[in-house]
């Protein structure tokens, strides 16, 4: 009663693969995961390929089709063409285990490396209120399933085994986010760690991340640019500016704040403003073309760029005009003394 | 490159399993100081615990002030048919309130009241508003705030130790296939990474089985891959015991349709909250299925039943919220009546119930799996649903107090869905979240306890260690049958012949047929390498799946009645003198054995919690009398 498919399905390990050809019975009602199944009963039953809930609610069984990045358990296969060839490939931003099964230990390192929560230290365990509206902001992040798809197709890490190490992902900006809106988290200081330890900076605002969510968070919305957003406020507000200029929390927060594909690194010695408040000397941004494939093609979440061309050579997360402090040019004043 | 080598770790404390209950025996190992290993089947973070939709079920009283642990005990036996280990069944009703608020204090986002508690809500044959939600993915968040606050400990060990995993590590994608005895006890647990296919060894005293059930065996069923039935098996053939295999819980709504999701679960609280029943002439059928001993307790028609929803104290709940089982065997009934719907189930509608706009509020993934997995709107349209194998009450036969299997093993401990007696005959909804947090955290106390009792550490002897790898790599090497057949095989058996309505005859003839498999499943094979295999592990698995089933298929024949989880078509009725027995399975050798053990009786003062009339639905006329002479001694 099913029909014949063609599916093109990656097959190897880390010394190597290729996408090898499988004409598949496929039955009504079927998504992608069933199809990977009736493989591996009657094909190649060796065929590595992770899952458990089948019901989209574990997070397990990302993979990408046709180029998509997906889970495989909630892609009908109604959604394509009766004679398309469906194309399954593993997780590009994360090393190769063996066919669809790659290695995402990277996102259990983010993970442990991201504050935990803080528990209030006068509120015994029983006693904690909280309004609904306060914890609505949260609980939506907390619908994350760990599939890391947003991870993978986070263009920071996707092409750029070199940011994995300062760069914590959307999945982790959304736990710090969070934690930030928890009504009785006791670590007041998220935002700043988003940016100083997270790499929160060097995200600019693509959205490629929420487009992939399964659970449909809107990460960039609701997590990511607000976090930015009050980073900003906070750094240029004149009360904690003085804080920060009398108790140096400004050095400890330039470690790992500047992003590195966006803005080159700033020489410690320019890190010191000079007698006069002036950054002489601060560096300004460099460009960035977008990067391409070796076919020279766009990656994928390129396609979802919410506007034309490269990124501001200025960081998405910097507005104009530039507060006269962080400029590097004195503008004279010709009442001066 | 793959080897023989095997890899060693030592640990006070090894629980094998990562769900709820794993992770909180866990917790309390490490919080007892003591050096703690967590064995994940899956990566960590994926357990089958993210399925549980409606809640964790605890009397904290939060929406309903006349809540409390007795009146939760009371429902607890009630659901379970007086079957439940009581004592089991008092602690979880007792504890219950204290992990869920703990859970807080790991940073659990749990939905609010108005005045800023944990908000309940309404579940079958739970009298009050009592489990503690979020939504309907209580079970995710159960599992995440378990898992950050295990990070949150690494994070601590981090600080002090300098590694994250000094005194807390989780083995992801690690599977045990045998534990290692010395004498009658356990002395270690070895097993394979997925990843690599490589072997290893955890030397350690004290082991807590937290593995879930055996919902694979089944045709149908909301149960995921790793539901083979491990942690049942490996204390089998450790020499424990396990009693109650014949309860196995059908949830009443499964998707039946599209048949991609068939088995996936549709919440009860779809039905808390105003779902009704239809068949497929469009009524609501299931006033015509209340049982006697529950009369009293639900609405006669359809307008009482409508206004409980608003003025719960003066009306009586509408019979869609009856116990699972009543529900699953009133849907089975429809269906063989000819009244069901196309796919063979009943229909299960909320869209005519309540504004768009509150479904998708109040059941915001329910809403949300229908419409991506089967592009059903059920704001809309009404679900296609039936019974789907969902959890099983039978399991690990424990002490109460500390997990602590029963049998010819010590140093063995096992918690949540894979130890038995809590539930009795049959599990309430929301019962098994609040389980695995109360008893998992036993079973990590009395572990990491019993790991300090020991004089001296058990010894592994490397002959066992030997067979051990020889039975894990015997599959590689064989050339026999594809495991894929041999599991659809069970399941049919299983399905077929050992499911929701059960006879004499099916059951011998599924004995049989399971004797018939057991000697296929010992000529297994796999092809391809270690590497990843998912043939080979399902070959590995396969051995553990078909003894647990056996278990279950010979306990099933055995009881002669029906009761919760357990039905019988050629005993209809429930039999006060069965009530009084346990069924309880071991191994010897290959062979499974089969005995009988008196239910443990309750304690005057839980028992003269309930009412004379109610008892007697359950009780012996002995027991009875036992009851009368305890409430007159009582009276003067």
């Amino acid at each position: 009663m099913g029909t014949k498919r063609h599916f093109r399905v990656w097959r190897g390990d880390e010394n190597g693969g290729d996408l090898q050809d499988y004409q598949v019975e496929v039955n009504e009602g079927e998504v992608v995961l069933d199809v990977i199944h009736r493989l591996q009963a009657t094909q190649a039953p060796d065929l590595a390929c992770r899952w458990n809930c089948k019901a989209g609610k574990c997070g397990s069984c990302s993979m990408e089709i046709n180029g998509r990045p997906r889970l495989g358990c909630m892609t009908r296969m109604s959604t394509f063409e009766e004679n398309e060839t469906v194309t399954v490939t593993p997780l590009r931003t994360f090393p190769i285990v063996r066919d669809l099964v790659t290695d995402v230990e990277f996102n259990y390192v983010k993970a442990r490396e991201t504050p935990a929560f803080a528990p209030p230290a006068d509120l015994e365990p029983g006693e904690y209120r909280m309004q609904q509206v306060d914890v609505e902001r949260s609980q939506e992040f907390r619908k994350c399933i760990e599939c890391f798809l947003c991870q993978n197709v986070c263009h920071v890490v996707r092409d750029h085994e070199e940011n994995k190490r300062a760069f914590s992902g959307p999945r982790y900006f959304i736990r710090a986010a969070e934690l930030d809106m928890h009504p009785l988290d006791a670590k007041g200081d998220r935002k700043e760690y988003a940016q100083a330890q997270q790499g929160l900076g060097y995200c600019n605002i693509t959205k490629c991340c929420t487009e992939v969510c399964p659970e449909h968070i809107k990460i960039t919305d609701n997590a990511i640019i607000p976090m930015k957003e009050r980073v900003v406020d906070r750094r240029y507000d004149p009360i904690v500016k003085l804080g920060r200029r009398i108790f140096r929390r400004d050095q400890l927060e330039e470690q790992g704040t500047r992003p590195g594909p966006l803005l080159a690194q700033e020489p410690s010695h320019h890190a010191e403003p000079g007698a006069d408040g002036v950054k002489w000397n601060r560096q300004v941004a460099q460009g960035q073309a977008a990067a391409v494939d070796e076919n020279g093609r766009l990656p994928l979440s390129e396609f979802t760029f919410d506007r034309a061309a490269a990124p501001s050579p200025f960081g998405d997360d910097v507005t104009f005009p530039l507060p006269p402090d962080d400029l590097n040019y004195h503008h004279s004043n010709k009442w001066d003394t | 490159m793959t080897t023989n080598r095997i890899e060693r770790h030592h640990y006070d404390v090894v629980v094998i399993g990562a769900g709820g209950a794993g992770l909180r025996a866990a917790i309390e190992a490490r919080l007892a100081g003591k050096r703690t290993a967590i064995i994940s089947k899956s990566l960590f973070g994926k357990a089958h615990t993210v399925m549980a939709e409606g809640g964790a079920a605890a009397a904290m009283g939060n929406v309903n002030s006349n809540d409390n642990w007795m009146v939760h005990f009371r429902d607890t036996m009630r659901g379970g048919k007086f079957l439940n280990n009581f004592r089991m069944a008092e602690l979880h009703a007792k504890e219950a309130p204290e992990r869920i608020w703990e859970l807080e204090t790991y940073g659990a986002l749990f939905d609010r009241t108005k005045d800023g508690k944990i908000s309940q809500r309404n579940f079958g044959g739970h009298e009050y508003p009592r489990l503690a939600h979020v939504g309907d993915r209580t079970g995710l968040e159960l599992i995440r705030t378990l898992q950050q606050k295990i990070v949150s400990l690494q994070q601590e060990d981090k600080r002090q130790y300098g590694d994250y995993d000094a005194r807390i590590r989780v083995f992801a994608e690690t599977t045990i296939t045998e534990l290692i005895l010395d004498g009658d006890r356990v002395a270690g647990a070895f097993g394979y990474r997925r990843e690599d296919g490589e072997f290893l060894l955890f030397e350690a005293p004290a082991i807590v089985l937290a593995t879930g059930g055996v919902g694979r065996s089944y045709k149908v069923t909301s149960n995921s891959w790793e539901y083979t039935g491990d942690g049942h098996a490996l204390a089998l053939r450790a020499g424990a015991n396990l009693i109650n295999m014949e309860f196995l819980q059908f949830h009443p709504t499964g998707m039946v349709w599209p048949p991609s999701v068939k088995g996936i679960l549709v919440t009860e609280s779809v039905r808390g909250d105003g779902g009704v029943l239809k068949n497929s002439e469009g009524k609501r059928f299931m006033f015509n299925y209340v049982p006697d001993v529950f009369r009293k307790q639900y609405a006669e028609t359809e307008e009482e039943a409508d206004r409980w929803y608003t003025d719960p104290d003066h009306n009586r709940r509408p019979p869609e919220l009856l116990p699972r089982d009543e529900v699953a065997r009133a849907i089975n009934a429809e269906v063989k009546a000819g009244r069901g719907s196309p796919a063979g189930g009943v229909y299960l509608d909320v869209s005519t119930r309540m504004p768009a706009e509150t479904i998708i509020k109040r059941l915001p993934s329910m809403h949300h799996q229908f419409k991506e997995l089967a592009d059903v709107d059920i704001t809309k349209e009404a679900m296609e649903v039936g019974p789907t194998c969902h959890y099983v009450m039978g399991g690990v036969e424990v002490d109460p107090d500390t997990g602590a299997t029963i049998g010819q093993v010590r140093g063995l401990f096992a918690a949540g869905e894979v130890s038995g007696g809590m539930h009795g005959s049959n599990r309430l909804g929301g019962n098994s979240l609040s389980d695995l947090l109360v008893f998992g955290k036993r079973a990590g106390e009395y572990a990491a306890a019993y790991a300090d009792s020991l004089p001296a550490r058990p010894k592994v002897s490397q002959a066992l260690v030997d067979t051990a790898v020889d039975a894990a790599l015997a599959p590689l090497s064989r050339d026999g049958e594809n495991p894929y057949t041999l599991q659809q095989d069970l399941q049919a058996v299983m399905g077929d012949l050992v499911g929701i309505i059960r006879r004499r005859g099916e059951l011998q003839d599924a004995l049989v047929r399971l004797a018939e498999l057991k000697e296929r499943v010992a000529k297994v094979s796999a092809s391809g390498g270690r590497r990843y295999n998912p043939g080979w592990h399902l070959a590995l698995d396969l051995r553990n799946m078909l003894v647990v089933s056996e278990c279950t298929a010979k306990a099933a024949l055995e009881r002669e009645e029906s009761r919760g989880g357990h039905t019988r078509e050629d005993f209809p009725a429930m039999d006060p003198n069965w009530r009084r027995l346990n069924l309880v399975t071991s191994l010897e050798g290959d062979e499974v054995l089969l005995s009988r053990k008196p239910v443990p009786e309750m304690r005057p003062e839980l028992i003269t919690l309930f009412d004379r009339v109610e008892l007697s639905k359950y009780l012996t006329d002995e027991e009875l009398a036992g009851f009368d002479a305890l409430a007159e001694e009582a009276s003067n």
